[in-house]
């Protein structure tokens, strides 16, 4: 069996699953955050109204929650929405709660590895399509809607259908200016953004070894937008480090057995990568960012679970040193540890220097909810993961997704460009 | 099962347009079916009739975890959605939730049925009939554990 399969038949107490099989997994975490967890609280109040019981939860030291979508209060619904979730927590005794203005808190995703909130050989689900990033620790990570998210903090398991798996190896190292953003705008280019449906992608080889803990992050993110029910990384050295300086040491890894199976094993040399930039309306519109070098930009966005880690930062940092930006450009860290740290490293006095805008962590102009939104016809370069229509603002604006390191060397042009082309 | 089609011939109808993020903040499902693919139709909400059908392409659903886009079709009314292929969150947020079929077909049976067609699906037989173009096409078979849970009401009602 491979590492995913392994985990599920763990999970479901089997000795033995293969893809398709249908099995009822055990959830070792579960997350909700400010737009899911209302989400579950309207389907609690739905059973409710049927005659179920609810007095407790299945396990409350298995649940985390996070505020990020619609925090700082965009308006007084998502106000009240903090304040229910808030209720939420204290009546089912949840411990764990990031909350926005006490402290550590961020975008759920980033949490889930800065706090060493899931670790590897688990079984994590949480009320969010981005859930599959957490994976890249080693774990099972697949995002589901409120109805499941509600049967699993009741009944503490969830029915999973045991996915075949795609197996990406990259071999060598990344070139310099080269991202795994580019790496998986590629993928996505390359076999679509249903490629991956119902299934996991999993990710190897010797570019992966040499890969930082976040940029491997990046491409488990974005393995939702091929479809993919999970994307996963086998634990390494460089994980165990990266846990353990978080407080964690205590957990049993899984590795895929010498003969597992793949569906299928995609190979790509890391020395044929070149900065990629996908196009409106679709993350599978991939283009090589030189071939855009005439479209003109009126924002740069430097923000999201995808986009804006530590390592997201200072690459965008390094463009950004000593340099003016040319459009409006938003640098958002994607957690308050992140935040601290970037301006611990003076990351934050160069995106201030150059004459971006640094704000809070949200997911709030990612999802064209609120907090810097894009007007008609405004064509924006993010550092996130989808541009569907009106995915980030009004449905006539565009959003070309990039790498930090092509979104800061277009904010300081005003046009798409790649970095290895900057002046 | 009977009713008429919207169909909206693409593929990959994500949840950005089904149901658009600023609306993510609103729990009342009545009032998220007003926003009901509000991203590609701003009609929708007016010409929608219970009982309607919606018929699209490949990787309907894609995107988001979001509840709301199921929960907006399902209160406008929507009884079923009939695609090419589904996304997987939507998929079983509509069945786990009971709020709306989702019905995969072939490409010739999508591309033969449109806009306003009267449809009557017998999901027991997987059949779909045509009753303005007098024709009969086969559905995919819901998966055992997917048609257990149709047939329950929901996941919460499922005993497994």
């Amino acid at each position: 069996m491979n590492i995913t399969e392994k985990i599920l038949a763990n999970a479901s107490g089997k000795n033995r699953v293969s893809p398709d099989d249908v099995v009822f997994a055990n959830v070792d975490k579960v997350m909700v955050h400010d737009v899911s967890g209302p989400g579950v609280i309207a389907v609690f109040e739905k059973l409710k109204k049927s005659g179920m019981k609810i007095e407790k939860l299945y396990n409350p030291e298995k649940v985390w929650v996070a505020e990020d979508h619609f925090v700082p209060a965009a308006d007084k619904i998502s106000a009240q929405n903090v304040v229910l979730l808030t209720q939420f927590v204290k009546d089912y005794g949840i411990r764990k709660h990031f909350k926005y203005g006490m402290g550590q808190y961020g975008i759920c995703h980033t949490l889930s590895h800065e706090e060493a909130m899931v670790l590897p050989g688990e079984v994590y689900v949480g009320g969010d399509s981005h859930t599959n990033t957490t994976g890249a620790l080693g774990a099972f990570a697949a995002g589901l809607g409120h109805t499941d998210v509600a049967y699993v903090l009741l009944n503490g398991k969830i029915w999973f259908k045991v996915p075949e798996t795609l197996y990406f190896k990259l071999n060598g190292k990344m070139p310099d200016y080269v991202m795994a953003k580019d790496f998986i705008l590629r993928i996505i280019g390359d076999i679509g953004t249903d490629g991956a449906a119902y299934k996991t992608m999993q990710f190897g080889g010797g570019g992966i070894s040499e890969m930082s803990i976040e940029e491997r992050l990046t491409l488990t993110n974005m393995t939702t937008e091929a479809g993919a029910k999970s994307g996963i990384i086998e634990t390494d050295q460089k994980i165990r480090d990266y846990l353990a300086q978080r407080g964690a040491t205590n957990y049993k890894e899984v590795r895929g057995d010498q003969d597992a199976q793949y569906a299928k094993v995609y190979e790509y040399e890391a020395s044929e990568l070149e900065p990629i930039v996908a196009k409106p309306f679709s993350p599978e519109n991939v283009t090589v960012a030189r071939d855009l070098s005439s479209t003109t930009l009126d924002k740069a966005y430097i923000g999201s679970c995808t986009g804006a880690k530590l390592d997201d930062l200072r690459a965008a940092a390094k463009i950004l040193k000593g340099r003016t930006v040319k459009i409006r450009t938003e640098v958002l860290p994607a957690a308050i540890s992140i935040f601290r740290k970037a301006m611990d490293e003076g990351l934050v006095k160069i995106f201030m220097d150059a004459g971006a805008m640094v704000g809070p962590p949200t997911c709030g102009a990612c999802c064209g909810a609120h907090m810097g939104v894009l007007a008609k016809d405004e064509v924006c370069i993010s550092t996130t993961n989808r541009n569907f229509p009106g995915r980030m603002g009004h449905v006539d604006s565009k959003t070309y997704l990039a790498s930090p390191l092509v979104a800061a060397a277009s904010a300081v042009t005003g046009k798409i460009t790649d970095p290895r082309d900057l002046k | 099962m009977k009713g008429s089609v919207i169909k909206y011939e693409r593929d990959n109808i994500d949840t950005d347009v089904i149901l658009p993020g600023p609306y993510l903040k609103i729990h009342d499902y009545n009032e998220l079916a007003k926003h009901a693919m509000e991203g590609i139709d701003k009609d929708f909400h007016k010409k929608v009739k219970p009982g309607d059908f919606i018929v699209a392409g490949r990787n309907f659903g894609c995107g988001s975890s979001r509840e709301h886009a199921p929960i907006a079709l399902a209160y406008s009314g929507i009884k079923a959605v009939v695609a090419i292929s589904f996304a997987r969150i939507f998929y079983r947020n509509a069945v786990d939730g009971a709020f709306l079929l989702p019905i995969e077909v072939d490409e010739d049976t999508y591309k033969d049925i449109s806009e306003a067609d009267q449809l009557e699906i017998e999901t027991s037989k997987n059949e779909i009939r045509n009753l303005t173009k007098n024709k009969t096409y086969t559905m995919k078979p819901f998966p055992e554990l997917i048609g257990k849970i149709i047939a329950a009401g929901g996941l919460f009602n499922y005993k497994p």
